[in-house]
């Protein structure tokens, strides 16, 4: 069964779009079969029901109850292989 | 379509002095309204999403940067705004919001359509990746310096 990430941002159309993409192609290439959802910081809890991760490039501001990584480095590149490597690991887990 | 292709020479400021972001968001934001791109409340609508949503990123050498944007109701056609600061102003970093990232280079997104620019907003994440482009954006003397930079 594909596995779902929730990718968010603050207005769920820049930055998150930025990160759901090389989220896509990471798993890809990593043999993952992965379904992003893009939403806004303000809706998590509402796409949090049968997801597996949260990919977030704005703040959570409460404990959605699975896990939370952080993906600047997909807009910055800082550390990005690390956070990839995170997100194969957590999916995979 | 690749960042040039969005920026408009009329929304280019080069090595501007500004003591405060709100300086930085109103100036581009201004530029954006006057070219037309934006409707007339994008300015404060992107103030306050800065206020709650910040969009400082750290890049990890010298000089970091800031993408102030906001919800596509308050664009007309998708642009982009950029300015080079002449000293450093602080904007707040996207996921720690508590914590400052002072900026010399801001890209201001103006987005029409959800998830429609990507190519776009892929090459605005590639310049930020690339130390060299940012360190060519921020000692350019000219609009066509920058457009040099980004190619």
């Amino acid at each position: 069964m594909a596995k779902t990430v929730i990718v968010s941002c603050g207005t769920a159309i820049a930055t998150s779009t930025v990160a759901a993409k090389a989220i896509e192609e990471a798993c890809k290439a990593a043999g993952i079969d992965v379904v992003t959802k893009q939403c806004k910081a303000a809706e998590i809890k509402n796409f949090v029901d049968g997801a597996d991760l949260i990919v977030t490039t704005s703040q959570v501001r409460f404990d959605p109850g699975i896990p939370v990584i952080n993906g600047l480095a997909f807009l910055t590149g800082i550390g990005k292989d690390k956070v990839i490597e995170e997100i194969i690991a957590t999916l995979k887990g | 379509m690749e960042i040039k292709d969005f920026l408009d020479p009329g929304a280019i400021v080069l090595n501007m002095e500004a003591e405060t972001s709100e300086e930085v968001i109103r100036e581009l934001g201004g530029r954006l309204l006057d070219l037309g791109f934006v409707t007339d409340d994008f300015i404060d609508a992107t103030l306050e999403r800065e206020a709650n949503m910040p969009t400082g990123l750290p890049l990890g050498g010298s000089v970091n940067a800031a993408i102030p944007h906001v919800d596509i109701e308050y664009v007309k056609k998708s642009a982009l705004g950029l300015a080079t600061l002449k000293q450093e102003v602080v904007f707040y970093n996207m996921v720690e919001n508590e914590v400052a990232v002072p900026c010399r280079l801001v890209i201001m997104l103006a987005l029409d359509q959800p998830k429609s620019q990507v190519e776009m907003l892929q090459s605005v994440a590639a310049v930020l990746q690339q130390p060299v482009v940012i360190d060519a954006l921020i000692a350019a003397e000219s609009v066509k310096e920058i457009y040099a930079a980004l190619s």
